[in-house]
């Protein structure tokens, strides 16, 4: 049976993991939190471990048509 | 310290007038082979060893000029070994099975191949292309049944549904041979691919590669080093790779703007490999040039009579050293079919097979060459940023080492639901399954398991060998048959229980696999994998 990927909240402690995130990122330049995001990408990726929910995540992160990202 | 030019001076093989260049009609071949590189030679040894004989035609009248194939995997030194030609290969090459990989300044990870124990050969095994085409060309002339003729370049082709025609450039005139099949083994430029007129579509790579051989008695150890983004290349990659006599392969990385007459120069290269090796190495230079890389391959690998194999056939880049590995691959799956064509033991549909089975390895290399390439060359920010991620979450995680990609190393196609495989009826717990290759062990006489199978039909019987089934001929095909003691290391590695039986195909991969032995199930798997069943 292949799992699927979790859409519903899910995070124990929304505000704090969103603060922390922040954190992490606080007084980085832009180049340093890009190469932040990208590992941190990869070690999630990493914990997930299943093709199949990797796949519907990416393809949940891929704007829908016709949509800009908002910038 | 002096560092000199020190090119290498290859053998000549004489052109020698053969008797159908003064013919009155067209001489008549069964099998031309045109190309005498890795993959055209391994061919007609292969064909030879199975009774057939051939015609080689190469343009050329010596071995691999310059720097290219050094690392041959296990898979095709198994085959080569059966060609009767891995021996000197082995002795005169370096057995190697650490990497690192560097990232920058620093070392991000190790690996050491950790080959299993109880294998006749290698991992892999690092000799220069020439020494190696050397060792095919003496094992060639030794076999009788192979007609090897230098300086005869294909320049004409046609084909009827009777015959093949190829038009020949001799030193004397010209010629024509026919042939009821060609294997066009003519490399990358294909001369056969172009007269025929057809596609090899793929990817073309940009980034340029400047390699270079050179000779030097530096104690570095017999390992494979790979740096990304090192001090003295920054912003590219770097390969230090040792092969036979002392000689080492260097690859730089040079980006799509550089110049490749400047870069090859002395006065430039001498300071780069300097910054890369130390100002205390001595070296001279064997060979350097800069080549761009292509992923790309045909897309059928027959057309009627003629049967293109090797680089010819598809073109990977080198990381990975899948082009000589899966060319030789080419020849070990084609030559027992077309053995069987030839003598008409098997319905020519069987060489369609050979399209199939190839086609997936092709596939299957194509497509880790091209990762492999992009993980090298990142063609985008983004694609850099996630390389440069992965490097550095290697240094400190384990999760992201099998990430770094600097080169897959080429393991062996399984033809996986290939028309020719009887699909499994029962359980097995480990051992190859039905087109996978077969796995060496060590065998309780001193022998090896895959020198035992040899080059035909084979059922592997797990059994004492009084009652071990008798030698069969099916629909005129001989199986022999090998018995092993169910207690064996090679029945571990097959699931081997007492009564099993593996039938295994001339090129040593699984065609079928019981529980029991069951005479009418092994000919019925044997009329299959030989085309006679649907
Ligand atoms: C830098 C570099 C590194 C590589 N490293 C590796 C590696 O580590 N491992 C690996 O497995 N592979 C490696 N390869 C690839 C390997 O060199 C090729 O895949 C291999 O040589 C292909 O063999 P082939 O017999 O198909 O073709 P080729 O070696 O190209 O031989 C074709 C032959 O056909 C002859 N010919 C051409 N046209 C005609 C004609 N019209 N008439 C008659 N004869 C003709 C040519 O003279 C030649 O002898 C590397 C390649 C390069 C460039």
């Amino acid at each position: 049976m292949t799992e699927n990927l979790n859409l519903d909240p899910n995070l124990d402690r929304p505000d704090d993991f969103y603060e922390a995130l922040l954190n992490t990122h606080y007084g980085l330049s832009e180049d340093k939190s890009r190469d932040l995001n990208a590992r941190l990408i990869l070690i999630l990726a990493n914990h997930i471990g299943d093709m199949d929910v990797l796949k519907q995540a990416l393809n949940a992160a891929v704007p829908p048509p016709g949509e800009s990202s908002g910038a | 310290m002096e560092t000199r030019l020190r090119p290498r001076q290859n053998p000549t093989f004489d052109y020698v007038r053969s008797p159908d260049q003064s013919a009155a009609a067209s001489a008549h071949h069964l099998v031309v082979i045109v190309g005498a590189g890795p993959v055209g030679l391994s061919m007609a040894i292969d064909l030879a060893q199975h009774g057939v004989r051939s015609v080689v035609l190469d343009d050329d009248d010596t071995v691999s000029v310059g720097s290219r194939a050094i690392c041959y995997a296990k898979r095709t030194l198994e085959i080569w070994n059966r060609l009767g030609v891995a021996a000197p290969m082995v002795d005169k090459g370096v057995t190697w099975k650490v990497g690192r990989v560097r990232f920058g300044e620093r070392l991000v990870y190790s690996f050491d191949l950790l080959p299993e124990e109880g294998h006749r050969m290698p991992a892999f095994v690092n000799l220069q292309q020439y020494h190696m085409e050397e060792m095919l060309v003496a094992r060639a002339t030794e076999l009788d049944g192979i007609d090897l003729r230098w300086k005869n370049a294909v320049t004409g082709f046609d084909q009827t549904p009777d015959r093949a025609a190829l038009t020949i450039d001799t030193p004397d005139e010209p010629y024509t041979l026919l042939a009821d099949t060609v294997i066009a083994a003519d490399g990358a430029r294909s001369s056969l691919r172009a007269l025929m007129g057809l596609d090899f579509e793929g990817r073309v790579f940009y980034d340029q590669f400047l390699i270079c051989d050179i000779i030097m008695t530096a104690d570095f150890p017999s390992e494979r080093w790979f740096w990304f983004d090192p001090p003295f290349n920054r912003g590219q990659s770097a390969l230090l790779h040792k092969q036979a006599d002392n000689v080492w392969r260097l690859d730089f990385q040079i980006g799509r703007e550089a110049d490749p007459e400047l870069e090859t120069r002395t006065d430039r290269l001498v300071p780069r490999i300097r910054a890369m090796l130390g100002d205390d190495v001595a070296f001279d230079i064997e060979w350097a040039s800069v080549y761009t890389f292509k992923c790309r391959r045909l897309d059928q690998f027959r057309h009627g009579r003629v049967l293109f194999m090797g680089d010819a056939a598809h073109q990977v880049s080198p990381f990975g050293a899948r082009g000589a590995n899966s060319g030789v691959q080419d020849a070990d799956n084609l030559a027992w079919k077309l053995a069987l064509v030839t003598k008409d033991l098997a319905p020519d549909g069987l060489l369609d097979s050979y399209d199939d089975e190839r086609g997936r390895a092709a596939h299957e290399n194509l497509m880790n060459s091209t990762r492999s390439t992009d993980f090298i060359t990142p063609k985008s920010p983004i694609s850099r940023l996630f390389r440069d991620a992965v490097l550095d979450l290697a240094e400190h995680y384990p999760f992201a080492r099998p990430l770094v990609n600097s080169g897959r190393l080429s393991l062996p196609t399984r033809y996986d639901g290939s028309p020719l495989n009887t699909p499994d009826a029962h359980v097995f717990a480990c051992g190859p399954a039905p087109g996978a290759p077969a796995i060496d062990a060590p065998l309780a006489n001193g022998t090896w398991l895959l020198e035992q199978l040899g080059g035909q039909f084979v059922v592997l019987y797990f059994g004492s060998s009084d009652q071990a089934p008798p030698v069969m001929v099916v629909s005129r095909v001989p199986v022999s048959i090998v018995a092993v003691d169910p207690e064996s290391q090679t029945a571990a590695r097959y699931d081997g229980q007492p009564g099993t039986a593996y039938l295994i195909r001339p090129d040593q991969h699984i065609a079928g696999r019981w529980r029991a032995f069951d005479i009418k199930k092994v000919e019925t798997a044997v009329g299959r994998a030989i085309g006679l069943e649907p």
